[in-house]
């Protein structure tokens, strides 16, 4: 059985009063910017569902973690994005690839190992990327990322480009070596990185109050001088939206670093593979699903808004119900890699001869 | 030709590529206003400014991870361990992220990133700072590794690591910073994955790379006069991409086959060279391969003794001698 931490129970009331739905951002939003978010995230809960039955027949390889119960915040940061914004994420990296604008196709095409995919089958589930977009995964190792994104942070106030990246994690990544010297980096030379924890209470299997001290995992941050702040209600696209900008902002004006955790929750184990039934009982993932859905809360709110209506509601699933489906029989119909294409995208020089400098052997089979 | 140090010859390529591209910056522990640990890159925070010449934290995992970033939106970092056994503290940002970036993303990626530092031992500071880990390095697809062994290589390689788009792990030696060689004002390039012959010989060939490639043509003199055997020694120079043709080519030619090498004998380089020479050579061999390397234990302290557990001009012509007879 989950136990709160006291510091969550009290940061819950200290955000009473506060409307994340008459913030700047997001009090100017039209219906059909409204109505984009909803759809956004049935998207991404319609992929995964799909994704969830590819796997139980086989189709997928490996781990498949979802994102499900989450997809307020990959659809509330990647709606703030602005131009000259990037992200990168860790392996729990589906709904993001989503909310920058990847296509089904290329991404459950990946999962079945597939040419097709946006790794031409060679990342899988947990290693989506698309620069184009400026996604740069999708990576595997817990917290192995988060230096990453502190460089591209790095290489954007070198070029004197006024960006930033999001660099996401999960509440397990906190305990990493690598976490702690990026914050440090970010802090000491003033770069325009967002760190965003997704803290849906487990690390795998671990809850955060067996695996990480202190009273909340952002507030490590002000050991680095850092600014940080906590979305206590991860599930409202609002706040999300609101807490993220205002960070996004600080980076784009002050080339100032944050640490964001945004509370959150996952319906699933920690991968298809984890059976779920050691570390929590059903009764906690009810009580979210039934009160933070997300999805439902934000329906909730647009049909109250009356920016939804049923009708509209039905479409929209149907909508993507439908592209899930396709997705699956598009990666289905694909061609996996041939056996040559194991060798190629190891060296660029190999794959661009014309312009290769070095001379003998790269490969020794 | 101008004589200059192994040293100045890096601090020179490093200008160098800092004056061509303004994508180049020099990173690390004490690079800049120390002037670096070993003093490769002295001089230059003051004629290029800290924001190409850039001090970091004693944090190689973070920083390392984040020149690997900066490499994937198209910064070309160079990146100094002030000892290349500081590697292992950056393991997973290198072999997971620089390695298999490209790979992972189905080749949108690059990586053009250098790590370079000294990879030797022999200077008495024990196990932690006495790696040698060209073949860790090179075992991994994705990732080249390149071992100079001169001044004029030094320099030469070191552009070519810098201007190369994909990872490319430089490894030096502390006690090869001070050698001098001919290296030409005018500017040139070593590409990266050519061996060379030191010495030309017709009796056997003494193959390897680094420190232990200075060593061999000791030896080679030693083996003349004494014997009147006629060594041949190539320089690897370069580990992966590794030039097979020489390699081979000087095998046909004596016949007879010694490799060297600084790091410990286990899965090591020349433990692949022997494996490539015997897949591809067969034939040609007269008498079984030899090698030196490191004796099979971690770097020891004691000065006297570390001498003795390191390659040495007597032992490679004990076994020149051993695989002749």
């Amino acid at each position: 059985m989950i136990k709160k931490t006291p510091s969550a129970k009290k940061s819950e009331v200290a955000a009473a009063g506060y409307d994340a739905r008459q913030a700047p951002i997001n009090a100017k939003l039209g219906q059909d910017e409204k109505i984009q978010f909803y759809r956004d995230m049935l998207r991404i809960r319609r992929f995964e569902e799909r994704c969830l039955r590819s796997y139980q027949q086989g189709k997928i390889g490996g781990f498949l973690h979802l994102y499900i119960g989450q997809e307020s915040v990959a659809v509330g940061c990647c709606s703030v994005m602005s131009d000259n914004d990037h992200i990168i994420t860790a392996y729990r990296d589906h709904g993001h690839a989503l909310g920058v604008g990847m296509g089904m196709n290329e991404l459950m095409a990946e999962n079945f190992g597939k040419y097709t995919g946006c790794s031409k089958g060679k990342g899988g589930s947990m290693h989506y990327f698309d620069p184009s977009r400026h996604y740069w995964g999708g990576h595997g190792i817990v917290g192995g990322q988060i230096p990453l994104g502190t460089g591209i942070a790095y290489a954007l106030k070198y070029k004197g480009i006024k960006g930033a990246c999001m660099a996401f994690m999960g509440d397990g990544a906190v305990n990493q070596g690598a976490v702690h010297e990026s914050y440090n980096l970010a802090a000491l030379w003033d770069l325009p990185v967002v760190y965003i924890i997704e803290n849906n209470g487990y690390s795998m299997g671990t809850s955060q109050e067996r695996s990480s001290a202190g009273e909340s995992l952002a507030g490590r941050a002000a050991g680095y001088g850092m600014n940080w702040a906590i979305v206590e209600n991860g599930h409202d696209v609002y706040e999300v939206r609101d807490k993220v900008s205002r960070a996004l902002k600080l980076a784009h004006e002050q080339s100032k670093p944050t640490v964001l955790e945004i509370r959150t929750y996952r319906y699933r184990g920690h991968s298809v593979a984890d059976p779920d039934s050691t570390y929590r009982d059903k009764a906690e993932i009810e009580a979210y699903k039934n009160t933070k859905d997300p999805i439902m809360v934000y329906q909730h709110a647009l049909l109250a808004e009356g920016v939804l209506t049923e009708e509209i509601i039905k479409t929209i699933d149907d909508s993507a119900r439908a592209e899930a489906e396709t997705s699956a029989q598009f990666a289905e119909q694909s061609p996996y890699p041939t056996i040559e294409d194991i060798k190629k995208d190891v060296y660029w020089e190999v794959d661009n001869p014309q312009d290769k400098k070095s001379v003998g052997s790269l490969f020794f089979d | 030709m101008p004589l200059i140090t192994y040293r100045e010859a890096l601090r020179h390529a490093m200008a160098e590529e800092l004056e061509r591209d303004p994508n180049v910056v020099i990173m690390g522990e004490e690079v800049a206003q120390f002037n670096g640990a070993y003093k490769v890159t002295e001089g230059l925070l003051a004629k290029f400014g800290p924001k190409r010449i850039v001090d970091t934290p004693i944090s190689e995992a973070g920083f390392l991870g984040m020149g690997i970033g900066s490499a994937m939106l198209g910064m070309r970092p160079v990146m100094e361990l002030m000892f290349f056994s500081f590697y292992s503290v950056a393991f997973d940002q290198i072999f997971n992220n620089a390695a298999n970036i490209r790979y992972m993303s189905g080749g949108l990626i690059n990586c053009p990133i250098v790590i370079r530092g000294p990879a030797n031992g022999g200077t008495n500071v024990g196990a932690t700072h006495s790696h040698t880990p060209e073949s860790i390095a090179a075992y991994h697809p994705g990732i080249k590794v390149v071992v100079p062994s001169t001044a004029y290589d030094a320099k030469g390689l070191l552009k070519s690591a810098i201007r190369d788009n994909d990872p490319v792990m430089f490894m030096e030696n502390t006690m090869l910073y001070g050698e001098t060689g001919e290296v030409p004002d005018e500017e040139y390039l070593v590409p990266l994955g050519s061996a060379k012959v030191m010495r030309e010989g017709k009796d056997i060939s003494i193959i390897g790379h680094g420190r232990a490639i200075q060593m061999a043509l000791k030896s080679a003199e030693m083996l003349k006069h004494k014997h009147n055997i006629d060594a041949e020694v190539v320089d690897l120079r370069s580990i992966r991409p590794l030039d097979e043709e020489t390699i081979l080519a000087s095998v046909r030619k004596t016949n007879r086959v010694l490799l060297v090498e600084e790091a410990k004998p286990f899965c090591s380089v020349s433990a692949m060279l022997a494996c490539i020479i015997q897949e591809k050579a067969f034939d040609y061999l007269d008498a079984p391969i030899r090698r030196v390397t490191s004796v099979d234990a971690p770097a020891i302290y004691s000065p006297p003794l570390e001498k003795e557990q390191l390659p040495t001009p007597q032992k490679i012509f004990d076994a020149a001698l051993a695989v002749l007879k």
